[in-house]
């Protein structure tokens, strides 16, 4: 036994609680757990397991994939492409929706970046009377469910915004094309895109930008030049959440989009092939895979941006 | 095999051309005007320079939200109170609560709301459990990366995806032959020699989608919630520490209430999304079989049966749940704002 302990009725030593760098390492060495690690691996393991069936059940031939459990290829591996192959090439194939689903995407991404960071801006910046109303307002739309916006909008495409018979707004003539769903899009994600571009944009250094306003700079170049190039990381962070949220989509596609095949994106096309059960099976891990292969490419190399993303504004520091 | 392939993928990519085209198209010309409406409304100067960057910057945003959001809103109410059936019907009149009462009377539409509201509880508090658990443990762990990404994944694949890839999952085949389905195969190897075919089980098969649900909301979950455990003061743990709190004590005593409000931030997003559940159910059995929810039933009356009226009020009822989850959220915020 130690003679430093020191007698239970006194008052234990005061020591300097530790700060910094030395603090973490404190914290960090006196938890790690080798029971933490293996129960997170294990919970890691369960929640990748569905997914490794659909990739190895893409690699087997149709018949195997359509008999027998995806696990038996590792007991009788049999390796073949011809599902990749008929899903790519035949019937219209993937390769049309792919496109599709980018040409959805990315201006779906771009246009609600662009129109989210002003608003944000002149929330932030160009206080008035009634911006903090605004903003909040305009977080609070979030409430309104997809559903509820189907069947007015598919009107309003077709002849303009009426609210008890008076035109608000006229249709904007895009009826029928792509731009259809790019301006839904950006409907629905402004509420969280002007909130998370805001809560950024605010708390850039006012210093700067008084002194591009001293300098005589108009709000809109201070926007243009500063505030822009600036908030390169939310616009990233945010960029990402939108663009997998575009691509992931089905309702807006399936109700916006063109009824032929060939203006499907991936995930109605996706779904077409979930529905024909009994027909296509064998093509559903290819396929599957084929959807979610992007959407994991981007996500795998902007991990970092995207969990920025997701704590704006939710956590302090 | 190629001479026929050749001409379809021929046009297959004259057509992808022609459609990426287009799309630079647009986005150029978006871009293009912006530029060209900022060049232009920067050379005012004086009195109006700032009101008029004010309607540039905010303008746009307002304008699609009130024709995309709010006036929608008000639209779907009006319809919830008439009796429309096809879209582009005429001759509608007003009904008053009528819809309304059948949705809460209609045997179908009841099960629906119960069976939503079973999700909205069980996925939610399945999906932070789970989450809060992952934070709190990989916390302690060296390279959380991995095990951080590997949970995060099913974050970014879109519901369809999921539906398919756990359709591997739940798959039934006749138990004489070998099972394709993951499920089945593990409890054959467990003793049940005759599993049932899971999807079209009730009510088992609502549980199984909820699965997939949480399988996807767990991992927002634990990034949030880890981040909040980081940002808990190292100081505060050194010294609860030295107080003897370890492991188990740590969480329940210190760093579970001091990020209590995150957790209600993350258990109320979760609930959002839950409500607005569509594509899972509406993949996997389109409702059938004891799995309709709200989201999907709306869908259905506004598209599929024509009741375009009975789906709009089932839409605001929808709003209305959803409603205070979000007034909660910004209360959070509001209150976080001023201790800023």
């Amino acid at each position: 036994m130690t003679t430093s302990t020191p007698p239970v009725l006194e008052p234990p030593v005061e020591r300097a609680p530790l700060k910094g760098p030395p603090a973490v390492k404190a914290v960090r060495s006196a938890f790690s757990s080798p029971i933490a690690t293996v129960v997170v691996m294990a919970i890691a393991v369960l929640w990748t397991i569905p997914t490794l069936g659909l990739f190895v059940n893409s690699f087997r031939s149709k018949e195997d994939a359509a008999t027998t459990g995806w696990w038996e290829f590792f007991v009788h591996p049999s390796f073949s492409l011809s599902g990749y192959h008929q899903v790519l090439f035949d019937n219209g194939g993937m390769v049309l929706p792919l496109v599709n689903s980018l040409a959805i995407t990315i201006p779906g991404t771009i246009i609600p970046i662009f129109i989210a960071s002003m608003a944000g801006y002149a929330l932030a910046w160009m206080r008035f009377k009634g911006s903090d109303f605004l903003f909040f307002f305009l977080f609070a739309l979030q409430v309104v469910p997809l559903q509820m916006a189907l069947v007015p909008l598919q009107q309003y495409y077709v002849h303009g915004a009426h609210l008890f018979g008076i035109l608000i707004l006229p249709d904007p003539g895009v009826n029928g094309t792509l731009a259809q769903i790019w301006l839904t899009h950006t409907m629905f994600s402004l509420p969280l895109a002007v909130f998370l571009l805001h809560n950024f944009i605010a708390q850039l250094p006012g210093s700067l930008i008084e002194a591009a306003r001293v300098d005589g700079a108009s709000h809109l170049r201070i926007f243009q030049v500063i505030v822009l190039p600036l908030s390169l990381p939310a616009i990233a962070s945010f960029g990402i959440f939108q663009f997998l949220w575009v691509w992931n989509d089905l309702l807006v596609a399936k109700t916006f989009g063109s009824l032929d095949p060939s203006g499907q994106p991936i995930t109605a096309r996706m779904q077409s092939l979930v529905g024909n059960f009994g027909a296509h099976q064998e093509l559903l891990a290819p396929a599957g895979f084929i959807t979610i292969v992007v959407p994991l490419i981007v996500f795998l190399s902007m991990q970092r941006f995207f969990v920025r993303g997701l704590l704006a504004g939710s956590v302090k520091g | 095999m190629t001479t026929d392939a050749f001409p379809i993928l021929a046009s297959t990519l004259s057509q992808s051309i022609s459609k990426l085209l287009g799309v630079l198209e647009a986005v150029g010309g978006f871009l293009a005007i912006l530029l060209i409406v900022f060049f232009v409304a920067g050379k005012v100067t004086g009195r109006f320079e700032r009101p008029l960057a004010v309607v540039i910057c905010l303008g746009p945003a307002l304008l699609l939200v009130t024709v995309g959001l709010v006036v929608p809103a008000i639209k779907t109410f009006q319809l919830s109170l008439m009796n429309q059936q096809f879209l582009g019907q005429i001759g509608t009149k007003y009904v008053g609560l009528t819809n309304y009462k059948f949705a809460l009377s209609d045997p179908y539409t009841q099960q629906t709301l119960l069976r939503t509201l079973a999700w909205l509880i069980v996925v939610p508090a399945s999906a932070v459990f789970v989450g809060l658990l992952a934070a709190l443990l990989v916390d302690k762990m060296k390279f959380s990366a991995i095990p951080k990404t590997m949970i995060f994944l099913p974050t970014a694949i879109s519901f369809v995806g999921a539906a398919v890839i756990w359709s591997y999952v739940y798959n039934y085949v006749d138990p004489s032959l070998p099972q394709t389905g993951l499920l089945s195969e593990i409890v054959t190897k467990l003793g049940w020699s005759n599993p049932p075919n899971w999807l079209i089980t009730v009510p088992l098969n609502t549980f199984l989608e909820m699965i997939i649900m949480i399988w996807i909301q767990a991992g927002f979950a634990m990034v949030v919630l880890g981040a909040a455990l980081k940002a808990i003061p190292d100081e505060v743990i050194e010294s609860a520490r030295i107080d003897g709190a370890t492991g188990v004590t740590l969480f329940r005593t210190v760093q579970i209430p001091m990020i209590r409000n995150t957790i209600v931030v993350v258990t109320t997003t979760v609930m959002i999304a839950t409500l607005k559940v569509f594509d899972i159910v509406f993949t996997i059995n389109n409702g059938n079989f004891s799995t309709d929810v709200l989201a999907r039933q709306m869908y259905a009356d506004m598209f599929v049966t024509s009741q375009v009226s009975r789906g709009s009020a089932l839409a605001v009822l929808l709003f209305l749940c959803v409603l205070p989850l979000v007034f909660y959220n910004i209360r959070q915020l509001r209150r976080e704002r001023e201790t800023r």
